[in-house]
């Protein structure tokens, strides 16, 4: 215990970025749910605070007290009443069918962030940040769409080909960032952001080439048709649901995952590398190969995220498509803690979101609140000190958050 | 940035080390200048027009062969890329000015080639004006990355002091009817913030990049719903603040092309050229820099000798952010006149690319800042005069720049020592 309190004073640097991502994965259900809860809680007084309703009823607060109370409490149940309808029961509904339908609406929109968010949580298992989802996403596009509109084949085939053709494009994309971590050093935070805006306008670039992506007979506007019937992500549930088979790929991946990182001996060499590069180099682990391979693996996952809404898109496929779910993808691997689990969980919470925005518009209440308690809920997990601060919770032990004992230390001495 | 280890004697490893990673690009590029805008160029003519109608003094208009022109600035390009070649091999540096009238002369020579026989011509002030006011944002969003990684904290949230700067500057200044009080707010509001990231990542030791990465969705999140629950409904009285006045500066204004361009602006623009000399002179020229910036290369040293690591690097960073919420209002109040929905849309990351290829000093950030706002109006300018040009391929070029400056191909890029590790203080 002194030995290894000593080392981590003398290279404290080394020890501590990934001490608090194991931190953040260690994360414990509940501090999680009382996150979760606060989150709600803020966004929560967002939605009352900016309600027309309740401001007049509370600037003549006089006249009638318990009606403006009241409205508060309206404002609320309306907002989340609506969120829960929308996303995972609509007791409102007529029928079995139409009820459960929100939540199939949920399950569609979690499917493509648990794959991305798959995608990023495993490079934070090896320590490193990787925000190129995005970049990985749009360069898959261009892939799938390639496939799905300028190729024909057998049904299945032609679907199986262009999600291959997805997660092959978004490797390629996450292999560059790779090399260059590998080969040059460079910071692989900004060298993904530069990827993300080169994907963009290489994306779009594509998209504007007749013989290339552009849709039939298109104009000036970059965009493509949708994707041939035989390549299109088949409905899963028949014509009532919107669910496809996305999910299905999504259901896989997360088993992928979880097999590769934590029964594989690729997934070992992963975590290790992730723990401590050091450690790893001495044991005779590549570490840079480690970088490209993670990093390889990791926008594959994007890659099938791409696939996801490539394949399944109406109206034909614009940038649009991307829909902020590489970003997205960052959150759902912080919240899920890293692992298979978490990231499912994390990423069913995102899609809840995602697919009861419209019922809340409905409703009246601006479903853009749902944006500040997501943001509220994962800078909560990353900032452990924000939610022990508030709940007054006890500074967990040495063993596992070796952070937060250096952070009390540091303190005691001032 | 975390894979370097702290060893006594980095000071000063944000400077560089010549290569011949530097000439071999500026030849290389000088080449395509040559052959593909030269020798294989348009047979037609450019006109660079200096002046605008309205102007006291006029300056006639520069017209001449599309290849002569390109060919004959190609060749100085190939001069400059070879006399660097020469100084690289004699263990020096390339000066930044050099690469100032190369990049200058670069871009003379594509905007000719995209402009043959075009009618309006080369529009010479419309292109370097709207260049500066496209740039400014990102110049302040750069010293504030500058400054905050000079002490040794990633900002990653630059993104989101310019949104926050942006949003407070619009609504304030609409509400107050005062502007500059918008001005001040945003200054306030994004220096906040970065409160938040400076006490997490310096007093809770928080990893700096995902604190930074989680603010700027938190601020997106935030605006957005404000924006769409309520600002947007009565935009006349929440979101309707307008831009300063344009301020001539006399004698100054009158010169011709720099005069209009440099002396005819607002105010942000004006503090833009006071706040990057000076930041840079504090930093250099200064016992106060000197110590910040041992706090960003090595800070047991810095503690050694009794410079308090903790709070430098707070009012740093905190300064820092404030001055990105003054980008982000010259983004609502110096240029646009109102707010949009994400309207720093990947700034803030633009301007950490900028940092980089600035090489964490205040005057080569600005150039990079410029290079990208020239891109910016360039793709939009290229489409009016030359339609069917990729100008997917211009947009990408910066951040092309970025990758390979990063990458070191161009010169040996370091940052800050201790860049993005915190500071326990045993």
């Amino acid at each position: 215990m002194s030995k290894k309190k000593d080392l981590a004073k003398v290279k404290p640097q080394q020890d501590r970025a990934t001490s608090v991502l194991h931190e953040i994965m260690a994360g414990d259900p509940v501090r999680i749910a009382l996150s979760i809860l606060l989150g709600f809680i803020i966004g929560a007084i967002f939605m009352v605070v900016f309600d027309k309703n309740v401001v007049k009823a509370w600037s003549d607060f006089g006249a009638d007290p318990i009606y403006a109370i009241s409205t508060v409490w309206w404002t609320i149940q309306d907002g989340y009443g609506a969120l829960f309808r929308g996303s995972i029961f609509n007791f409102n509904a007529n029928d079995f069918i139409a009820a459960i339908r929100p939540f199939t609406e949920t399950l569609r929109f979690a499917a493509p962030l648990i794959m991305a968010g798959l995608g990023v949580a495993l490079t934070f298992r090896v320590g490193l940040f990787n925000i190129g989802a995005t970049g990985q996403i749009l360069v898959g596009l261009a892939g799938s769409t390639f496939v799905a509109t300028r190729l024909e084949m057998p049904i299945i085939i032609h679907m199986l080909v262009a999600v291959f053709a997805a997660v092959v494009c978004a490797m390629i994309w996450g292999i560059i960032v790779g090399v260059l971590k590998a080969r040059t050093g460079a910071h692989e935070v900004i060298v993904t952001i530069m990827l993300n805006y080169v994907a963009l306008s290489l994306f779009t670039y594509l998209l504007r080439q007749p013989e290339l992506l552009l849709e039939e007979n298109g104009g000036g506007t970059p965009k493509s048709d949708n994707p041939d019937g035989t390549a299109r992500l088949g409905l899963l549930f028949g014509d009532e649901f919107q669910l496809h088979y996305g999910l299905i790929f999504a259901v896989l991946a997360t088993v992928f995952y979880w097999w590769l990182m934590e029964k594989s001996a690729f997934g070992f060499r992963f975590r290790m590398v992730g723990h401590n590069p050091s450690a790893a180099r001495a044991a005779g682990i590549k570490v840079e190969n480690t970088f490209v391979w993670a990093l390889a693996i990791s926008a594959g996952f994007s890659g099938l995220a791409a696939a996801n809404q490539g394949l399944s898109v109406d109206g034909g496929l614009t940038t649009s498509i991307e829909a902020g779910i590489g970003f997205d993808a960052i959150t759902v691997a912080l919240l899920g803690g890293s692992r298979a689990g978490g990231v499912v969980m994390a990423g069913l919470l995102f899609g809840a979101f995602k697919a009861g925005s419209p019922t809340m518009q409905v409703a009246g209440v601006s479903p853009e609140v749902l944006g500040v308690v997501k943001a509220l809920i994962v800078l909560f997990i990353a900032a452990p000190p924000i939610i022990r601060a508030f709940y007054r919770l006890p500074v967990p032990g040495p063993k596992v958050f070796e952070a937060a004992k250096k952070a009390k230390e540091a303190k005691v001495i001032k | 940035m975390t894979n370097i280890e702290v060893t006594p004697g980095m000071f000063s490893s944000a400077e560089t080390k010549p290569n011949l990673k530097t000439p071999i690009t500026l030849v290389i590029a000088a080449l395509v200048v040559l052959i593909f805008f030269g020798f294989l160029g348009k047979a037609g003519d450019i006109t660079f027009v200096w002046s605008e109608k309205r102007e006291a003094i006029q300056l006639p208009p520069f017209v001449v062969n599309s290849m002569l022109f390109c060919t004959v600035v190609g060749a100085l390009l190939l001069m400059i890329g070879l006399l660097s070649t020469a100084l690289s091999i004699r263990k020096q540096n390339t000066p930044v000015w050099l690469i100032a009238i190369y990049s200058l002369g670069a871009m003379m020579a594509l905007l000719g080639w995209l402009a043959t026989e075009a009618t309006q011509g080369v529009q010479m002030i419309f292109i370097l004006g709207n260049t500066l006011v496209l740039a400014i944002p990102l110049i302040f969003g750069g010293m504030a990355g500058i400054m905050s990684e000079r002490v040794g904290v990633v900002n990653i949230a630059i993104e989101g002091q310019l949104l926050t700067g942006a949003f407070i500057a619009a609504v304030v200044g609409t509400i107050t009817g005062n502007l500059y009080v918008g001005m001040l707010a945003a200054m306030v509001a994004a220096g906040l913030l970065s409160v938040v990231l400076a006490s997490l990542a310096i007093k809770y030791l928080v990893e700096q990049i995902i604190i930074g990465v989680l603010l700027n969705v938190l601020v997106i999140g935030i605006t957005n719903f404000l924006y769409s629950a309520w600002i947007d409904d009565d935009s006349i009285n929440l979101n309707f603040p307008g831009t300063f006045e344009k301020i001539s500066i006399p004698f100054l204004s009158e010169i011709p092309v720099l005069g209009q361009v440099l002396f005819n602006n607002r105010i942000t623009v004006y503090l833009m050229f006071i706040m990057v000399p000076l930041l840079w002179y504090i930093l250099f020229r200064t016992k106060l820099g000197l110590r910040a910036r041992a706090v960003g290369e090595h800070p047991l040293a810095a503690d050694t000798v009794g410079i308090n690591v903790a709070k430098t690097r707070f009012w740093w960073v905190t300064i820092g952010g404030s001055v990105a919420g003054l980008g982000g209002a010259a983004l609502t109040l110096g240029n646009v006149g109102s707010f949009g929905r994400e309207m720093s849309a990947g700034l803030g990351f633009i301007a950490l690319a900028v940092v980089i290829l600035g090489r964490w000093q205040p005057i080569y950030v600005t150039l990079g800042a410029l290079l990208f706002g020239f891109t910016i109006i360039l793709k939009v300018w290229a489409n009016q005069v030359s339609p069917g040009i990729p100008v997917d391929f211009i947009t990408m070029v910066p951040y092309l720049v970025t990758l390979v400056a990063v990458a070191g191909f161009a010169g040996k890029v370091k940052p800050p020592a201790a860049s993005g590790q915190p500071y326990v203080k045993a």
